[in-house]
């Protein structure tokens, strides 16, 4: 037997119709426009290019506009969003952060294990294909009840598939959200974020430039795997999905391992001109992008491509989004020099062609012409199409909020009810997630379960990162607008809560079908608050992702606007957790209770249904809260700090109490929860709360503090040696028997779960 | 004084190969250097780290591929003559699959990747990588692995405890031995074990990772001090496998 290396091949192409246009999911004014710009009829190879370029995936016709409302600059944003692979912030030393978060649902819905680890992939590549090396990833998961055994089987794959990819890389995951909801059975969310460091001098641009440079492939080779993984992301989850497997790209993260090292080492030789990774769309995305960027054009041959297998024709190849690979230009004549490098890792760099002075791709196999297009319109923000499209607010939204919130009997036993709330998926502890993931890998984790957000500490420097995903998907339901600065004001809170300062923010946007005129009302609501939300704290939007069509046959997910928020410590000795310390520490409640109900956990678990109005947001108070937490964690005043979120005050509690272990206790002081509803104050998620916890000697230090800052605060009692939460006189509850609910929850479920996950 | 020579061996997808740098070179204050695994020789020191990670991918039995790296001809000629090499994680793996170490690593019992704090302790404190402990102390340590569940057969585990030779086994934070401290399944809770000639040890919890005041724990130092102990103070590897007391 003999090995033959793979070869490309021309093959005679099908006839360009209008009607194949249709069937690349092209509209018919588009397909006039595309025949314009040509000045021809184009060929079958072309059309698929342009079909995927002026994808949604690809193009972001459909929310540009309204993503271009956002403050995308100032702050200490050095690349202005959407200008490079990854948003770039300084953190001063002469470093910067690169990151950025992104969706992976659709294959995931499909494929869970190889959709989820192909989404870390991808944003990991996009992390450093920058220069900057990643130091920490999160995740951002959805999914419908756990109850459901397919619910179950996508649970386990994605969280298999994030592990392995992760953890074989050898990034930390540090932190995440999971939560389960109906809204999401049939079209899970799986976002994934990263984040990297690089050096201001080492940044790497996502640009082709001066004529005569070399492009090169580098990486894996190129198979037939997601061919228009690009276009499945632009459609709805039908039955029809289940055909769509074959899209769903296969990852290899100790490729991926060789290619971080050699790409950064390649970098480092000056010789390289840009960088962009091949997510989709692969060398069609990169090659376009790259030229359009560059005011360039290029020439390559793809008979030059590495290939996995034999007779890809031209369509595929330029389709294909095999992981694993990048577009390099190289200065002409140190071709060699980066060869080298990747010889060294075992990795391909081909030469598949170079960058010429006018605006026109060429793409060759051998010496046919199989493709001629300029790249300026295909890309975003060049020539691809652009929409507005009409929006309708939805007549769920009054109907919903004109319902009493609070439209249930008053629960009398609360410790009764905090044992049931502990124990619900979205409260419940997700040890079962996050012991999968190496979150400890690099050595640089300073916290990651018991802290709001993860402290990343940076080697060689004093500083750290505190960084979170947040995002409350049945606020943003009842009140797009509303329910998405919430999103953006709680990701802020979670990072001071850490002590560092927020600083800027990447965002995932997990909406509907756009053409829907309410799913667009809710998009551009989200839009709306998520721009007003980030110019009042000062922390703009360094780059993101949109992803539409998350319907299923039953209707769209809930709007899920994904907050990722970076915070800066700049002395990493003052990170605080949210654990309780010691007996005698003092436990303060900072921030004011309103037992606001409306589309929160308690309300979900009483009545199942969210409805009434969600919890306001001062932003004066909520700015208040939050310098007044910075400054007093910076006079290292404080001993812990939890924001009240997910389950209210009475939960915020529980949790810092099961996190210090289990031996400390705290009796509430009989006002804790005022005068109103008991269990609307001790469930309710009323915005701007802070529980910390304090040495009993620094009281009247952190007291003043607060006074002077005109901070509303109570005192909710003082933490003991009992390994008990006393709620009154007469009800009170185990910390085992809370820990138990609390940890034993999800892994009950699983453990008896009989589905596989996929993956191996 | 003069400073210890660590060497960090890094295959293809060694990935706690920086961790144990730092720490070596950092944390330790020593000299530490990367040894790069198509190297033919692992060159002048003391200590030969292999470090944590899925070598080649792990996509066949993790460390089968890493064994056949040229520069390990070299790691077993220096242990064969009484170098120390400390195998952590995937290099304990990658110790047994180039017949350094007995046994073999098996996937967790639960079938899932665990990444947490655990509790170590020490069987053998008379080792040139536990002499700055006591025999029955326990350390918090985390692991971080797939399958590093330890199985070899009766023969070998009698073997092994007859000489004294398992440094570690996971216990209860008192140091109490029981099934529910054991993460992933090995046989008699053995999380860390010695050759014969007592210079090669192969553990799947992650001292380096326990090493920096930075980040908390720092357990994990106390095997990296015991490595200098014995380094510095004496030239051959201890003679520690006396039959147990």
């Amino acid at each position: 037997m003999s090995f033959k290396i793979p070869q490309a091949v021309v093959k005679e192409e099908p006839a360009v119709t209008p009607e194949l246009a249709r069937e690349h999911g092209l509209t018919d004014e588009e397909y006039e426009r595309i025949m314009q710009i040509l000045g021809r009829v184009p060929n079958y190879t072309e059309l698929g290019i342009f079909s995927v370029m002026w994808s949604e995936h690809c193009s972001y016709k459909n929310s540009i506009l309204l993503l271009k409302t956002l403050p995308r600059s100032g702050g200490r944003l050095l690349v202005a969003a959407g200008e490079e692979n990854a948003g770039l912030v300084d953190i001063g030393d002469g470093l910067a952060v690169a990151f950025k978060i992104e969706s992976h649902n659709h294959p995931s819905a499909v494929e869970p294990y190889q959709g989820a680890a192909t989404g870390v992939g991808g944003i990991l590549r996009d992390i450093f294909s920058m220069g900057a090396r990643p130091i920490a990833v999160l995740n951002s998961l959805r999914f419908g009840p756990l109850t459901d055994q397919r619910v179950q089987y996508l649970f386990k794959g994605v969280v298999k598939g994030i592990a392995d990819y992760g953890n074989s890389f050898g990034v930390p995951t540090v932190a995440g959200e999971v939560y389960f909801d109906e809204s999401y059975r049939g079209n899970p969310l799986v976002n994934a974020m990263a984040v990297g460091i690089v050096e201001h001098g080492g940044v790497a641009k996502a640009t082709a430039k001066g004529k005569g440079n070399s492009v090169m492939i580098v990486g894996s080779s190129t198979g037939r795997d997601g061919i228009h993984g690009a276009t499945f992301a632009s459609e709805e989850i039908s039955e029809k999905s289940e055909s769509r497997r074959p899209s769903v790209q296969v990852g290899d993260p100790f490729t991926e391992k060789l290619l971080l090292e050699a790409t950064l080492e390649a970098i480092k030789t000056g010789y390289v001109v840009g960088v962009q990774d091949m997510g989709a769309a692969g060398i069609t995305c990169s090659t376009s992008e790259m030229s359009a960027k560059g005011n360039a054009g290029m020439s390559v041959d793809l008979s030059k491509v590495p290939l996995r297998e034999d007779g890809m024709t031209a369509y595929e190849i330029l389709l294909s989004e095999s992981q694993e690979r990048m577009l390099f230009i190289v200065e002409k004549g140190h071709e060699e020099d980066v060869n080298k490098i990747f010889k060294k890792w075992d990795l391909h760099a081909e030469m598949i062609g170079t960058v010429e002075g006018d605006a026109e791709i060429r793409v060759n196999v051998g010496r046919t012409c199989v493709a001629q297009v300029p790249p300026d319109p295909l890309v975003l923000g060049g020539g691809a199409p652009v929409y507005r499209r009409e929006q309708k607010r939805p007549d769920y939204v009054e109907k919903l909020r004109a319902k009493k919130a609070d439209g249930f009997e008053e629960a009398k036993n609360l410790a009764e009810e905090l044992l049931q709330m502990v124990a619900r998926p979205n409260i419940a502890s997700k040890r079962w997630v996050f012991e999968q993931y190496d979150s400890m890998v690099r050595t640089n984790s300073v916290t990651t379960d018991d802290a709001d957000a993860a402290v990343v500490r940076i080697k060689g420097t004093t500083k750290a990162l505190a960084v979170k995903t947040d995002c409350n998907g049945r606020f943003v339901y009842l009140n797009p607008y509303l329910g998405t600065q919430i999103a953006v004001a709680e990701s802020a809170r979670n990072v001071v809560c850490t002590g560092a300062t927020p600083v800027a923010i990447t965002n995932c946007l997990n909406f509907g079908n756009p053409y829907d005129p309410e799913i667009y009302w809710q998009f551009a609501e989200a839009i709306r608050g998520m721009g007003d939300a980030c110019r009042t704290l000062g922390t703009p939007v360094t780059g993101g992702n949109v992803s539409f069509y998350n319907e299923h046959p039953e209707g769209a997910v809930y709007p899920t606007p994904v907050i990722g928020m970076l915070g800066v410590l700049d002395d990493v000795s003052l990170a605080l957790n949210a654990r309780f310390k010691e007996p005698g520490d003092v436990v303060l409640e900072i921030g004011e209770n309103f037992d606001e109900i409306g589309g929160t956990e308690y309300q979900a678990f009483r009545t199942g249904e969210p409805c009434g109005e969600i919890p306001r947001l001062d932003w004066q108070r909520e700015m208040r809260v939050q310098r007044v937490v910075l400054q007093l964690a910076s006079k290292r005043l404080l001993r812990s700090a939890h924001d009240v979120s997910d389950g209210g005050l009475l939960t915020c509690l529980a949790e810092s109490l099961i996190a210090a272990g289990g031996s400390l206790g705290l009796k509430l002081e009989s006002d804790a929860f005022g005068a109103g509803r008991r269990d609307l104050a001790a469930f309710g998620e009323s915005q701007s709360r802070i529980v910390v916890s304090c040495k009993s000697g620094d009281e009247p230090v952190v007291r003043q503090v607060l006074a002077k800052n005109g901070q509303t605060f109570k005192r909710l009692g003082i933490v003991d040696g009992s390994g008990m939460l006393r709620i009154g006189e007469n009800q009170a509850i185990g910390i085992s028997a809370l820990r138990n609910a609390f940890e034993g929850s999800i892994e009950r479920v699983m453990a008896s779960s009989t589905v596989g996950g996929g993956g191996s | 004084m003069s400073r210890v020579r660590f060497g960090v061996v890094v295959f293809p997808g060694s990935n706690c190969d920086h961790d144990a740098h730092y720490v070596a070179g950092d944390v330790m204050g020593q000299e530490a250097r990367f040894i790069w695994h198509k190297e033919g020789s692992i060159g002048d020191v003391d200590v030969v780290i292999l470090p944590g990670g899925f070598s080649y991918g792990d996509y066949l039995r993790c460390g089968a591929i890493a064994r056949f790296s040229p520069v390990m001809k070299d790691v077993v000629r220096f242990a064969n003559a009484g170098g120390r090499v400390i195998g952590i994680c995937n290099g304990f793996q990658v110790l047994t699959e180039a017949g350094l170490l007995p046994g073999v690593l098996l996937r967790n019992e639960s079938l899932r990747f665990i990444c947490r704090s655990v509790h170590l302790r020490v069987e053998n404190a008379r080792t040139d990588f536990t002499n700055a402990c006591r025999a029955g102390d326990v350390l918090e340590i985390p692991i971080a692995h797939g399958e590093g569940n330890y199985f070899a057969d009766a023969d070998t585990i009698h073997r092994l405890e007859d000489r004294n030779r398992i440094v570690f086994r996971y216990c209860e934070p008192d140091g109490t031995i029981s099934a529910a401290a054991n993460p992933n399944g090995s046989i008699s809770n053995i999380a860390g074990i010695i050759n014969e000639g007592g210079n090669v040890l192969g553990m799947m919890p992650h001292p380096e990772r326990a090493a920096d005041p930075a980040l908390g724990h720092t357990d994990g130092r106390k095997v990296f001090d015991s490595i200098l102990r014995a380094v510095l103070h004496d030239e051959a590897p201890a003679a520690i496998l006396s039959d147990r007391s």
